[in-house]
């Protein structure tokens, strides 16, 4: 909402300066998002009169001038406009001032050796339009020596405060000036209101949606001259950033902005029979004085005569009915639409207006009658004509209901103590009736408040939320308690574990393209109105995300990338914390101990997964390493880690080449997608740990090395190792893998070291002869031989 | 000069003269071993008379411990140059480069959000949190804000297609959080919610995902006094310093009555906005007191239970907190950002190492 000093003056009696207005603004609620003060732009240009003017010695297209400031002493400057001339009027920029156009500041200079105190300016360089063939010439008799900006009328700073949605009074003028004289700023002038008592019959309107348009006030206007409207309206109209139309036109956007009251102006000779507020039909459609047409839904409120709808009620208005400057006999409509019905047709039409933003906050319901009042004189005034009686269809919705307020709530919930006396004051300069025993009813144009909690709200902010004293939340005794829960703790854990680990951690959107969502088994939300094609589907996986990130960094130039990422996947039944890894790129780059650079391998990507998982707390040893990572991996390099059958803890393993390529990344891509929400909770038992006992005796360890059929898994074998005496082998490590000569076809070697911890006493050689035999004996019933 | 003294000079000056440990082994055997020299003197001490053995006895042994010293010496000598000659020819050029993997970064919103965490923990926030994809009663109409109510205008809300009940979208806030724990939990309630939300809206300072943390405080007797100490002491607290200054501003949010929009004071220093004193302000928080319609509508008496809620943005705090500039480059994962403003697995943010880590 914009408006300019002098037009909030019009409605607030006040010695405040700007600044005191602004922060005044701001502290009750109106937040001022600009302000704009055209006379601060325009220091340094004054009103001067060329006295003579002399061809430049030096330059044929230059003349020297010597001018009048209106402080008795002539400047000498020099110019190049061709209409510069003796007893011109014109506009001086002194040395100091700030040329809008370019931000250049003046200075004497000599210009081709002749001494110039300053420039003659053109409108465009005061940016006043766009004439730039010569300077600015005045009316003769313009003051010479004024300020450029008092004499133009351009001294009026422009202000633009945000208005919250509730605020539908101060999406006018008065409404704003109303705030300010309660907040103690000055005084609310009265609102001068002349009644039109007109001649004859009103015009013949009616409203058959009193659900939609439940009041529709008109008066008809004959006989009118639609000109321009006069300049000071202009101006004003102007300065707020609406482009001045025609008189008519003007005056129904002027009082919009003046008392938050819309209005529509018809030209009658285009309308057939009288108008009707009503429901719309399906289907219906209207041109809007925007130039589109609108296909209206059924029950949209509009306003329609008897061969089609002319407007969308409170919205916009229609082509075919608006005036124009042959316009003669006018109608004038001031209604009151429904703010939902607004909002409703509004959202629909995705159709916004000034005045609907009016009407859906809602406009006064008692100030139709006023409202219509001042717009009949104000076009009586500037476009003459005559006016005829008012009609009065419907009953706009002005009852207010009272409520009881205690006024201690001011302490107890805004936490300020403000004397009754002095709420009732701030309460009645706002407008509320307020009872001697503190029935409070709202004014007509606040429909925003309707509890106690809102009565709060105005005393408070007209007190000033600054005077509210800061008050300790009472604190618990002791040390502060933990907070996080299970859930937050491994989130830490794993985000720092992995960033521990050279991991870098990555925030990707939630939402992917559908292709890239159908790779990782598809998308089961997808938005319904999306911000573009690439942000559509909710991710079901974290590397879609990841995959894009590492090849915008590789293409970027690095050469190796480790990212991670700990955000949710959004499955059809729930949203799963989530944390994925993907690296791309060079593991190790070349390197005078390892020669050439590396690429990551799936061992990589099983070594972070078990690392994260340890670090998050799941029980690794016991993890089993199965398949079934899913069709985005790589079918033989890539795996699950399970507990148990079913429970699946991570996805590891390289990216199946073709989806690697869908996101343009060459090579190898290794990856991670690890679900915190499958590791098992910790039972939690205190702090206390178990009992430290060491073994007393060193352990023993034993290799063996065993021929298999190649398609045996090392987790197989070794598992039914370390199970094959599981008093005394307390561990079984694979260190060896082999294949290729002497193994035979279709087999291979696995080399297995078997830790074995005594208990009291040392192993005697035939206890390890046992042990050897029933290891062999496991291995055996996998198929695997003991090698010679 | 007497025999044995002859035969002590020979030898030590052997001892010392030997080039090579098998030298020195040669010259061992020669004085003490079975045959040795040395080793017939000492036999012949048995044949001697007791006066010739007071005489001879020390004599001989004084030779014997000056050879074996002499010799030990030697050989250790000889042992400790042989390894300095093995040692130098092993030497290596210790200025060739290591292997060294760059060190790990955590984001900058998660690191924000930890801080945020640690600092309401001390004030006895716990931590909530609720789903992203939420539906129109607890994104909307919950918070008192219908269908009709010109605030859902402001949120630019994404929509999953209609089907069923309930309007399916994406939160616009993390508000509905609030109606979750209000919901769930009884009364005295102090939580902090962080989180992912969404609005249709991308430009230089917007995007269509950022984060944001809801606080929520209700108890008996909460009044804004209290959310106004909350939220200075949580600033102050945050950028850790105590020239913070608060700006409260009357506003309008429909979950709370009143409503206060804070803004918070910076200084300029070297052409950037330092947060801090008051040459201008900063938008950082919107604020209230909960509507008694939001705690009806969670089904707690609201004449019972009062307190208030704020809400702010994390990635923007992150922003006045450690300079980012530009909003969509929190979420480009451009490793030179992530390394740029991220911070160390080991910056932990506690009470006692302080919540912020120095640049």
């Amino acid at each position: 909402m914009k408006f300019t000093l002098s037009w909030l003056k019009d409605h607030l009696e006040t010695e405040a300066d700007l600044p005191t207005i602004l922060t005044a603004l701001t502290r009750i609620g109106l937040e001022v998002e600009g302000v704009d003060d055209p006379a601060e732009r325009l220091a340094g240009f004054r009103v001067a009169r060329v006295l003579t003017a002399e061809r430049h010695p030096q330059a044929d297209k230059l003349q020297v001038l010597s001018v009048d400031t209106g402080d008795g002493v002539a400047l000498q400057v020099v110019c190049g406009a061709p209409n510069a001339r003796a007893g011109l009027v014109g506009v001086l920029g002194t040395p100091g001032a700030v040329v809008p156009a370019n931000g250049m500041q003046l200075r004497v200079s000599a210009i081709r050796g002749v001494e110039s105190n300053g420039m003659m300016c053109s409108s465009r360089e005061l940016e006043l339009g766009d004439d730039h063939d010569g300077i600015i010439e005045l009316a003769a008799d313009a003051p010479v020596g004024t300020p450029f900006a008092d004499y133009a009328g351009l001294g009026d700073p422009v202000i633009e405060v945000a208005v919250t949605p509730n605020r539908q009074d101060c999406m006018g003028v008065r409404g704003i000036a109303r705030d300010l004289a309660a907040a103690g700023l000055g005084t609310l002038k009265p609102l001068a209101v002349e009644p039109v008592a007109g001649e004859g019959a009103g015009p013949d309107v009616r409203t058959h949606d009193p659900a939609g348009c439940p009041a529709f006030f008109a008066q008809n206007v004959s006989g009118v001259t639609n000109g321009a409207s006069p300049d000071w309206m202009q101006r004003r109209l102007k300065a707020i950033g609406q482009k001045p139309i025609s008189a008519l036109v003007d005056i129904t956007n002027y009082v919009m902005f003046d008392l938050g009251r819309p209005l529509h102006v018809y030209d009658r000779a285009k309308l057939t029979g009288g108008l009707v507020a009503r429901a719309a039909k399906a289907g219906e459609q209207v041109l809007a004085l925007n130039g589109k047409t609108y296909t209206l839904a059924e029950g949209m409120t509009v306003i329609a005569d008897d061969a089609h709808v002319h407007d969308i009620g409170g919205i916009m208005g229609g082509e075919d009915s608006g005036v124009i400057e042959a316009t003669t006999d006018v109608l004038i409509e001031c209604a009151y639409f429904t703010p939902e019905a607004i909002a409703r047709t509004g959202q629909a039409l995705n159709l916004t207006s000034d005045a609907r933003a009016r009407f859906e906050r809602g406009v006064d319901p008692a100030f139709l009658g006023d409202g219509l009042a001042i717009a009949t004189r104000m076009v009586l005034d500037l476009c003459g004509g005559r006016a005829s009686g008012v009609t009065r269809a419907g009953q706009p919705p002005v009852e207010r209901a009272s409520f009881v307020y205690n006024p201690l709530l001011a302490l107890t919930l805004g936490g300020l103590d403000v004397t009754e006396e002095r709420q009732r004051a701030i309460l009645e300069a706002l407008g509320f009736d307020v009872t001697d025993d503190w029935h409070v009813t709202p004014p007509t144009w606040r429909r925003d408040v309707d509890g106690p909690a809102d009565i709060v709200e105005e005393v408070i902010r007209i007190e000033g939320l600054d005077n509210v004293p800061s008050t300790p939340l009472p604190r618990a005794e002791g040390v502060a308690r933990p907070t996080a829960t299970p859930e937050q703790r491994t989130e830490r854990r794993l985000r720092r574990a992995a960033a521990a680990r050279g991991l870098n951690e990555a925030v990707t959107w939630s939402f992917v393209p559908a292709a890239q969502a159908d790779i990782f088994g598809g998308g089961a939300w997808t938005l319904a109105n999306p911000i573009s094609e690439d942000m559509k589907v909710m991710r079901p996986s974290l590397l879609p995300g990841l995959l894009a990130a590492a090849q915008r960094n590789l293409s970027r130039g690095a050469t190796g990338v480790r990212l991670f990422e700990f955000g949710r996947r959004y499955l059809a039944d729930a949203e799963r914390p989530t944390l994925a890894v993907v690296l791309a790129g060079e593991r190790t780059p070349r390197g005078w101990q390892g020669g050439k650079a590396k690429a990551f391998d799936a061992f990589d990507a099983k070594a972070e997964a078990l690392a994260l998982l340890e670090a998050a707390g799941a029980p690794v040893a016991n993890l089993q390493v199965l398949g079934e990572a899913g069709e985005a991996w790589h079918p033989g390099q890539s795996g699950t880690l399970r507990l148990g059958p079913k429970t699946v803890l991570a996805a590891f393993g390289i990216v199946h080449p073709s989806v690697a390529k869908a996101f343009d990344l060459g090579g190898p891509v290794a990856a991670v997608e690890l679900y915190p929400d499958a590791i098992p909770a910790k039972r939690s038992s205190g702090f206390m740990r178990l009992a430290y006992a060491p073994p007393a005796l060193q352990p023993v360890r034993r290799d063996f090395a065993f021929v298999v059929p190649a398609a045996l898994s090392a987790e197989q074998l070794v598992r039914a190792v370390r199970g094959a005496d599981k008093a005394a082998i307390v561990e079984a490590r694979l260190f060896d893998v082999f294949e290729g000569a002497g193994v035979g076809e279709g087999m291979k070697s696995l080399a297995i070291e078997v830790v074995l911890q005594p208990g009291e006493k040392s192993f005697t050689d035939a206890e390890l002869m046992a042990i050897a035999d029933r290891v062999v004996a496991a291995a055996g019933k996998l198929g695997a031989v003991l090698r010679g | 000069m007497s025999e044995l003294q002859t035969l002590q000079v020979d030898l030590l000056a052997r001892v010392e003269g030997a080039a090579s440990i098998e030298a020195v082994e040669a010259i061992r055997v020669e004085a003490l071993g079975k045959q040795g020299r040395v080793t017939a003197l000492l036999k012949s001490l048995g044949g001697m008379t007791p006066e010739e053995r007071l005489v001879e006895g020390p004599a001989i042994h004084a030779l014997r411990e000056a050879v074996t010293g002499a010799i030990g010496d030697r050989k250790a000598a000889l042992e400790r140059a042989a390894l300095d000659g093995k040692l130098a020819a092993e030497t290596l050029d210790m200025t060739l480069p290591v292997d060294r993997i760059a060190p790990g970064s955590v984001h900058p919103v998660s690191q924000v959000m930890d801080e945020l965490a640690e600092i309401f923990a001390d004030l006895g926030f716990a931590v909530a949190s609720g789903p992203e994809i939420e539906d129109d009663w607890h994104n909307f109409s919950a918070l008192n804000i219908p269908e009709t109510h010109p605030a859902r205008a402001m949120h630019d809300t994404f929509y999953f297609p209609e089907a069923g009940e309930k309007r399916m979208l994406l939160r616009t806030h993390t508000s509905p959080v609030q109606i979750r724990t209000m919901l769930k939990d009884k009364p005295p309630i102090r939580i902090i919610a962080p989180g992912r939300v969404y609005r249709s809206d991308s430009d230089a300072t917007h995007t269509p995902m950022f984060h944001q943390i809801e606080g929520l405080v209700i108890d008996r007797g909460i009044t804004l006094g209290h959310l106004k100490w909350t939220l200075e002491t949580f600033l102050k607290a945050f950028f850790e310093r105590d020239d913070i200054v608060l700006r409260l501003r009357s506003s309008y949010f429909p979950f709370t009555e009143p409503s206060v929009e804070v803004d918070v004071g910076y200084t300029m220093v070297n052409g950037k906005r330092v947060i801090g004193g008051s040459e201008g302000w900063l938008e950082v928080l919107g604020s209230g007191m909960v509507h008694r319609k939001v705690i009806e509508a969670c089904g707690l008496d609201p004449n019972e239970w009062q307190g208030f809620a704020f809400g702010t943005g994390v990635d923007r705090l992150a922003m006045l907190k450690y300079g980012m500039e530009d909003l969509r480059a929190f979420f480009d994962g451009d490793l030179r950002w992530l390394r740029h403003y991220g911070f160390a697995a080991l910056d932990v943010p506690t009470l006692s190492g302080g919540v912020g880590v120095a640049a």
